[in-house]
């Protein structure tokens, strides 16, 4: 085969491939639009809710290899700031709280960032966590949050002025827009010049130093982008629930994002989302059946499990099958 | 009566006190956490629930089967060191080539199981263990009162300490230790079995959290959630110490015990944030720690 044969031959691949994502691009489309026909909608903007902040978490995790395990605090930064506002506020509109508590959770994302990006490795992990845990005290000690018991009752209130989020459909396609939104911006982050730098630093620091790249900064900026989306997700999740509680602050929910994430496949587009749809599902129907006592156990077998025998993820397993079998 | 800053004595002093024990307690995990972060490189998440174990086991213990105190303070540290080294045979080993966050993954899904099971058979609320006849009662120091069973805590947690700092800084194991911490491969070339001490290296962290865990039976409640706070704050000390120090470990650990006792006395509210506070003032000053060695 001469050179423009093989030219010729990856370019049909290529097409190929494009048009396979596209139909599987479009199917999903119209599956998660026709969804709440079949299935109750706040169940599934739940899975959004946590596809949303898993999606945003694999952006530092997978992508520029920073493990946080503190982003129960900008969930819960996100779900309080817009459960308060909404819930003392009448004059706000919904989508008004929804981006102060995005902006009040990017804005603690920095602090974060600032201190965090300090150490590396595994003191990066227990930073952000001891950071999460201060964060969790402040909720715990202060009297916005309703303490213990959280903030009941948020009102979902109207869209723009006009759009009655009480209703669930109209809800869903809001978190749905708001999801799929944030889920091209990534998608674009990470394909742009910006996201190849944060791969290059995950896989060798030292080297993307020595090509002058000013690393800290690169890290800070993916960390607070990451703090932004998880606090959009805390801040939709209190509006769909109504409800804003200690739960989400807990460093239980750090670990359970980084367990969607590892479960669906870090470093893919799409793991974060099947991983939370996977891990809300398990809890689901797990709290139904006689082992509703025993969801953290199984969750840290799972854990293991996939430490042990697929760190790629489901995605990324199904992937390797894919490049294996038919490529 | 004596006031120092508006504060009684006796309360000051009751504090401080308190301050040290707590500070024996995070002294004791964070130097298991620096005797396997230097052999494993890792980060072990499980440490928490191995401390919440060798309390449980003591109380369980005592309830079905009558082991005093004496016995479980050897036997449960010995129990959780054999379950650590089962789990790093089995578990931990199995992924010893790949990225250290995935052996602080691991341990994280460990540390669920254990907590959870657990969880499911005895509740939340906590267990009592009564604190053998030996210990009761205190003597007055003129300016405050000083329970027997405190100051053992204390003379036995800082016994231990000095010993694990005198067995890893003085004698030959720890001097194979500490090679392996520089350089297993060649330490491996030398005849020296790599992986047996990597074995027993953990176990020995582990055992160090668990023997914490039967003191701290008698003085705070035992429940199945107690080792998760507290695992996070050795956490935090950790990163105000560095884990590059043994010595380092101790002493921030006990001194952190301290200043969170002086904030309970005079501002209680902030006393279980403040060192965390302290390890954010920490980062923006000295980010490596206190007596870290690594940037």
């Amino acid at each position: 085969m001469s050179q423009s044969d093989i030219q010729k031959t990856i370019l049909a691949q290529q097409k190929s491939e494009d048009r396979r994502k596209l139909i599987l691009n479009t199917v999903l489309l119209v599956l998660l639009l026709l969804a709440p026909f079949a299935i109750y909608p706040v169940f599934l903007m739940k899975i959004l809710c946590f596809a949303l902040f898993a999606v945003a978490f694999n952006l530092l995790f997978g992508f520029t290899g920073l493990l946080s395990f503190g982003h129960a605090a900008f969930l819960a930064t996100g779900g309080y700031t817009t459960g308060y506002l909404l819930s003392n506020y009448s004059g706000l509109t919904t989508e008004m709280g929804i981006i102060a508590g995005t902006l009040v959770a990017t804005a603690l994302g920095l602090g974060f960032a600032l201190l965090a990006i300090r150490r590396q490795g595994i003191y990066f992990a227990m930073v952000t966590l001891a950071l999460a845990q201060l964060v969790f005290f402040f909720f715990v000690q202060s009297e916005f949050t309703g303490g213990e018991d959280g903030l009941h009752g948020i009102p979902r209130g109207t869209l723009l002025g006009v759009i009655d989020l009480e209703n669930n459909l109209n809800m869903y396609y809001f978190v749905l827009a708001v999801f799929l939104g944030c889920y091209l911006l990534v998608q674009r982050i990470i394909s742009s010049p910006y996201g190849q730098v944060l791969k290059a630093i995950k896989q060798n620091e030292p080297r993307a130093v020595s090509l002058g790249y000013k690393v800290d900064r690169y890290k800070i900026l993916a960390f607070v982008i990451s703090a932004a989306l998880a606090g959009l997700a805390g801040s939709m999740k209190s509006v769909v629930f109504e409800l804003a509680s200690l739960n989400d602050a807990h460093w239980h929910m750090s670990g359970e994002v980084i367990l969607m994430t590892l479960v669906g496949g870090m470093g893919t587009l799409l793991g974060p989302v099947v991983g939370a749809m996977f891990v809300v599902n398990i809890e689901y129907q797990l709290a139904q059946g006689p082992l509703r006592d025993w969801v953290d156990p199984i969750l840290g077998v799972i854990f293991v499990v996939t430490v042990l025998a697929f760190r790629g993820g489901i995605v990324g397993e199904v992937q390797k099958f894919v490049r294996k079998n038919m490529g | 009566m004596t006031m120092i800053f508006g504060v009684p004595m006796a309360v000051l002093s009751g504090q401080l006190l308190i301050g040290v024990i707590n500070g024996a307690f995070y002294a004791l995990l964070s130097l298991g956490l620096a005797v396997i972060f230097g052999l494993l490189k890792i980060i072990n998440f499980a440490h928490g629930a191995m401390y919440m174990l060798g309390a449980m086991i003591t109380v369980i213990m005592f309830d079905a089967l009558g082991i005093n105190y004496w016995v479980a303070l050897f036997l449960a540290p010995v129990l959780v060191g054999i379950a650590g080294m089962l789990i790093e045979y089995f578990l931990l080993r199995r992924i010893a080539g790949q990225d250290h966050i995935y052996s602080l993954l691991l341990t994280f899904g460990v540390a669920l199981i254990i907590q959870g099971v657990l969880t499911n058979i005895y509740g939340v609320s906590g267990l009592r263990y009564v604190m053998p006849d030996v210990f009761k009662g205190g003597v007055n120091l003129g300016f405050m009162f000083m329970p027997y069973y405190r100051a053992w805590v204390i003379v036995v947690a800082l016994l231990v300490c000095f010993g694990t700092w005198y067995m890893i800084e003085k004698t030959k194991l720890g001097a194979y230790l500490r090679a392996g911490t520089e350089d297993s491969q060649l330490m491996q070339g030398f005849g020296i079995n790599v992986p047996l001490l990597v074995s027993l290296t953990y176990g020995f962290g582990v055992m160090l959290a668990a023997f914490a865990g039967v003191l701290a039976a008698p003085i705070y409640s035992v429940t199945p959630v107690m080792g998760s706070h507290i695992l996070i704050v050795v956490f935090a000390v950790v990163v105000i110490g560095g884990m590059g120090s043994i010595g380092g470990a101790i002493i921030t650990g006990i001194f952190m015990g301290v200043v969170e006792g002086l904030t309970k006395t005079f501002y209680p509210p902030a006393s279980s944030a403040v060192i965390f506070l302290v390890m954010v003032v920490v980062l923006m000053i000295r980010p490596s720690g206190l007596f870290g060695k690594e940037a």
